[in-house]
């Protein structure tokens, strides 16, 4: 290696540095987006301490760094899910049914902002707000209605929801029952990261701890009924969108996936039997490079984790699997049309990086929900890259440029820091620490500077968003606008309403009763959840129960 | 809005020339003056309560749950939440609203009538305070609350001022943070009536509590000793002033989680009780002179520097400060003679 | 003593997206105004009522929620049912906001929209150039 070394010394003295002098620079330093400073070029020292079997290996070999299948995309291409829902479970229900047949593989479903609270539409709180991010969804009603037509055996749904997630699986557990199909055999994902709300996305409703119990008894009922259902996607998405840096979303991630794993074991779970059904959700933002050592890096600290720390056992608990979503946050209101190749950029580098599935923004969402046109164009964004680009007929094909093995370390290094210092936060225990960090602010603050400092980068001109500093244009949009039926509130309370008056009101006070007695005692919510669905109680008045027994959480402002 | 219109809004329960009247005071508008001088008779009914402690103690949860406390025993309540401001830019963040338990928490403080809430910048100054903050209590007290809290701004640095607008003072503080450090430091042991030790929940409440009973039960000699040995704090300490205020009074140690809403109720009834206490015992009447006489000097002070400036030739004497050409109590003594003097004339 | 700017930046509805209202009230603020923040998840009555109490010069409205035609009327109207003047305030929308939307908003009284990319330094020099004006109309 001394003669690279000798070679490099002499490229830089006579061949860069008068390069330099006759030519100049664009800019004095250059840097990741997460701020990495990076050099001129990479070469085989910079990546001289990585070891290849040891650090890098094969696909479907620990510690998966090039991906968790031996031959990745040459056996199935990942499953293209694209998020949607909005209005009633009708017109959601409609919108599926399209994607299904443009080619779509799995559904996800948005739901609007008054289920993801937990909150009923006829509550006060839920005004204005009914069915217009996402499906409203109050009862096992809407379920019927959302899913009807649609086979649960062939699809995977994946939800995103949190504060609610016990009862979202158990509707959706119900609705198999109706269509005959074993629980057993469901396929899908609920987001139930509710560590990630109290750092980043702020859908918040009960206190820390009362909020991990309930996810651990999630965990321990789902391994036992539906164990082919991922019962959580540790999200470093929205920790993103909030603006935090691609490290900062890697290592609080990891971190976050560790203190379910310690609250798990602390229950007794065996380790091997949840680690299969736990899985993470990352962004994909525009540093291409960057983004793909931070999938390569999550993979390798997952496995090492598993594996060293907490002991797993069997190798495909060491596999971290993930769905990863788009930037949002780099869409621009301005020139929309450029979000097209932003978004195709992010979801080059989310295959490269080995993503299990993905989904694709559509160009208008910085206006307003995506039109089916928009929606449409993001789909194919993926298929283009799946059947035209040919990527994906190569497993890993980035591994061993000195650049992105450079960088998949150093990213993993830096995130280890983070971990450590969380670690130390909880004296030993990842556990302590996160719920540490979030009652101290540690992490909202280290979000709320990441996203100030990349303000202050815009608002200078030392950050270029193409179409918003620079390249700007006078222009007149025309988008084609998604409206949500301004009638839609008033049918879903009214269908509430009449749910209410037909169903046994007796039998739902009883299972209510039951779930307060279960929360009291400290046992595991999930039978009574189960039950009070079944009987078609809403979501705010199984919420309400939680409510009443754990209190609400207010979140400290540290802006 | 002029100023009898404020006034005439303010008195007659109008929200809005409440809120205005504040703006007007805090920013010592022209009418400020003329305000206050029209409400004054109409205060000296609230009962001003102070709270004051470390940040992240939980100081604006437990004034949100007292709120809802007192509003539950029928009484009107305003709140003042200082929140530092920077002396630089002169911007501040107040952020202490946002406890305030809302339709989020299935509550209506935010807009519950017998509420008002008004954040203050501390604008820089020291000692825990906004500059105005007397003059808005009483702007709130003559509107007609019956409690009124002031939470200080928290900064971790002594807020000791607090005494000097609050007919009951209320320290909060917290396990788990250093627990000596606190008690300890600056004027924290002298200023209380109360004491908090909230998020009670959390490991080592008790030594707090045991520790802050101890220290209450020493005299004042000793506290003296241990505060020069734990350099704890200023001349104010030590004048002894501070133990006379609350005589006979000896200050309860409460333990709360006011998250949670425990022991809110004996904290609101030990915050009446010091009360009926100050009202018997005549002490309120000796608070409420000392406020009132460091008030009137400092407005009296005030206006002779105001006519010091209009009225004398303090230029020159600067000038021949500089120059050596005095001494600094000859050029006062010649300015106060010249105010007298010219004072009368137009 | 000059009077200090206010602004209440309220963020009112479900949605739980704080990055641009955080980052906007940590700006003004550091741009030397006085920023009050509501926190998250804010009712309509409950954001106007702490306008007039907070006797403020500027509302700023962050939403993502897409329920900005149901909850910004509401608000300005109900400023003026606790006795506030929205005439003499700035209100301002901030969000994902359509464009049809931004001109319904502003015949329901906001004074501008700002979508999401906007510089901050736009909005300071919005309030700093129209409140003058504001006020000269009361």
């Amino acid at each position: 290696m001394t003669n690279i070394n000798e070679k490099r010394k002499e490229w830089e003295e006579k061949c860069l540095k008068p390069w330099l002098q006759k030519a100049g620079q664009r800019e004095e330093k250059f840097e990741t987006l997460s701020g990495i400073e990076v050099k001129t070029v990479y070469d085989p020292e910079d990546i001289e301490h990585i070891d290849y079997i040891r650090d890098i290996g094969y696909p479907g070999e620990f510690p998966y760094t090039r991906g968790v299948y031996p031959n990745m995309y040459r056996g199935r291409l990942w499953t293209m899910r694209q998020f949607s829902g909005f209005g009633t479970a009708e017109d959601t229900n409609r919108r599926w049914k399209m994607l299904l047949e443009e080619g779509e593989t799995g559904l996800s479903t948005a739901f609007d902002f008054p289920t993801l609270m937990g909150v009923d539409s006829d509550d006060p709180l839920a005004d204005g707000e009914v069915g217009k991010v996402g499906v409203a969804v109050d009862t096992l009603k809407d379920f019927e209605i959302l899913f009807d037509g649609i086979p649960l055996d062939q699809v995977s749904t994946s939800f995103t929801i949190n504060p609610p997630a016990g009862i979202i699986l158990a509707m959706y557990v119900a609705i198999a029952e109706k269509q005959g199909v074993p629980k057993e055999k469901i396929r899908g994902t609920i987001q139930n990261d509710m560590l990630k709300e109290f750092h980043a996305q702020n859908t918040l409703v009960l206190p820390p701890e009362p909020s991990l119990k309930i996810i651990v008894d999630i965990f321990e009922w789902g391994i036992e009924h539906v164990p082919k259902f991922n019962l959580i996607s540790i999200s470093g998405y929205h920790i993103r969108e909030a603006g935090s840096t691609a490290v900062q979303e890697l290592a609080f991630t990891i971190a976050d996936g560790m203190a379910y794993v310690e609250a798990a074991m602390e229950r007794g779970i065996d380790i091997d039997r949840l680690a299969p059904q736990l899985s993470f959700f990352f962004n994909s933002h525009n540093d291409f490079f960057e983004e793909i050592a931070k999938f390569r890096a999550a993979r390798r600290m997952w496995a090492k984790i598993m594996r060293d720390e907490y002991g797993a056992k069997n190798p495909r608990s060491w596999w971290l699997k993930f769905h990863t979503q788009t930037a949002g946050c780099s869409l621009t209101a301005q020139q929309p049309l450029n979000n097209v190749v932003r978004t195709t950029i992010q979801a080059m580098a989310a295959v490269l990086g080995g993503t299990q599935s993905l989904h694709t923004n559509s160009f208008d969402e910085a206006w307003a929900l995506p039109s089916e046109e928009a929606v449409r164009v993001a789909l194919r964004t993926q298929q283009i890259i799946a059947y035209e680009s040919g990527i994906p007929n190569v497993v890993d094909p980035l591994a061993g440029s000195y650049y992105v093995e450079w960088l998949t370390d150093k990213m993993e290094k830096l995130a280890w820091k983070y971990i450590e210092d969380i670690r130390k936060m909880g004296d030993g225990s990842m556990l302590r620490g996160v719920l540490r960090g979030i009652e101290n602010g540690f992490f909202v603050r280290e979000i709320s500077d990441a996203a100030a400092r990349y303000q202050r980068e815009i608002e200078e001109g030392k950050r270029i968003v193409v179409g918003v500093n620079k390249f700007t244009i006078e222009e007149e949009l025309k988008i084609p606008i998604l409206k949500v039926d301004p009638e839609v509130q008033r049918r879903q309370i009214e269908r509430l309403r009449k749910v209410k008056a037909e169903r046994d009101n007796e039998a739902v006070k009883v299972a209510l009763d039951w779930l307060r007695s279960a929360a009291e005692n400290d046992e595991n919510v999930m039978p009574p959840i189960m039950e009070a669905v079944k009987c078609y109680a809403s979501i705010g008045e199984i919420m309400g129960v939680l409510k009443e027994v754990y209190g609400t959480y207010k979140k400290p402002i540290i802006i | 809005m002029n100023a009898e219109e404020v006034v005439e809004g303010l008195l007659s329960g109008n929200r809005r020339a409440l809120a205005r009247a504040i703006t007007y005071v805090e920013n010592e508008y022209p009418e400020s003056k003329e305000i206050m001088k029209h409400i004054f008779p109409k205060t000296g009914r609230a009962h001003v309560v102070g709270l004051t402690g470390f940040p992240g103690v939980g100081k604006s949860t437990l004034v949100s749950k007292l709120t809802e406390e007192f509003r539950r025993r029928g009484k009107k309540v305003g709140i003042i939440a200082i929140d530092p401001g920077s002396p630089f830019t002169g911007g501040a963040l107040l952020g202490d609203r946002l406890r305030l338990d809302g339709m989020d928490s299935r509550k209506a403080l935010w807009t519950d009538p017998g509420i008002f809430f008004r954040s203050m910048s501390s604008r820089g100054r020291a000692g825990g305070l906004a500059a105005k903050t007397g003059d808005v209590v009483r702007l709130l007290d003559a509107f007609g609350f019956d409690v009124i809290l002031v939470e200080t701004v928290g900064a971790g640095q002594s807020e000791v001022d607090i005494i000097e607008v609050a007919d009951t003072s209320v320290v909060v503080m917290m396990p788990e943070t250093g627990d000596e450090i606190q008690v300890n430091k600056a004027g924290i042991l002298e200023i209380g009536d109360i004491y908090v030790v909230n998020k009670a929940d959390l490991g080592g409440a008790e030594k707090v509590e045991r520790w802050l009973k101890y220290m209450l039960s020493l005299d004042e000699e000793s506290v003296q000793m241990l505060s020069q040995m734990t350099h704890a704090d200023e001349a104010k300490v030590a004048s002894g002033e501070f133990f006379e205020r609350r005589k006979g009074w000896s200050p309860p140690v409460i333990k709360t989680v006011a998250d949670r809403g425990e022991g809110i109720k004996k904290l609101a009834d030990a915050i009446e009780e010091h009360f009926e206490y100050m009202k018997k015992s005549g002490l309120i009447e000796k608070r409420r002179r000392e406020r009132v006489k460091r008030e009137l000097f400092e407005i009296v002070m005030n206006d002779v520097i105001k006519l010091v400036k209009e009225k004398t030739n303090y230029r020159d004497l600067i000038m021949k400060l500089l120059k050596g050409e005095t001494d600094p109590y000859t050029a006062a003594e010649q300015i106060v003679e010249e105010v007298i003097q010219n004072a009368g004339k137009g | 003593m000059e009077k200090k700017i206010r602004v209440l930046v309220a963020k009112v509805g479900l949605d739980g997206h704080d990055r641009g209202a955080k980052v906007l009230a940590r700006f003004l603020r550091d741009s030397g105004f006085e920023v009050i923040y509501t926190g998250l998840h804010r009712t309509p009555q409950e954001v106007a009522m702490a306008a007039v109490d907070e006797d403020v010069d500027v509302v700023g409205i962050s939403l993502h929620s897409g329920a900005h035609l149901a909850l910004v009327p509401k608000v300005v109207n109900y400023i003026r049912e606790y006795g506030g003047n929205p005439d003499e305030m700035l209100i301002l929308v901030g969000g994902v906001i359509p464009t049809d939307d931004i001109v319904e908003l502003k015949k329901m009284g906001v004074d501008e929209v700002f979508i999401p990319g906007t510089p901050i330094s736009e909005i300071v020099e919005f309030i700093k150039k129209k409140l003058p004006e504001k006020r000269k109309k009361k």
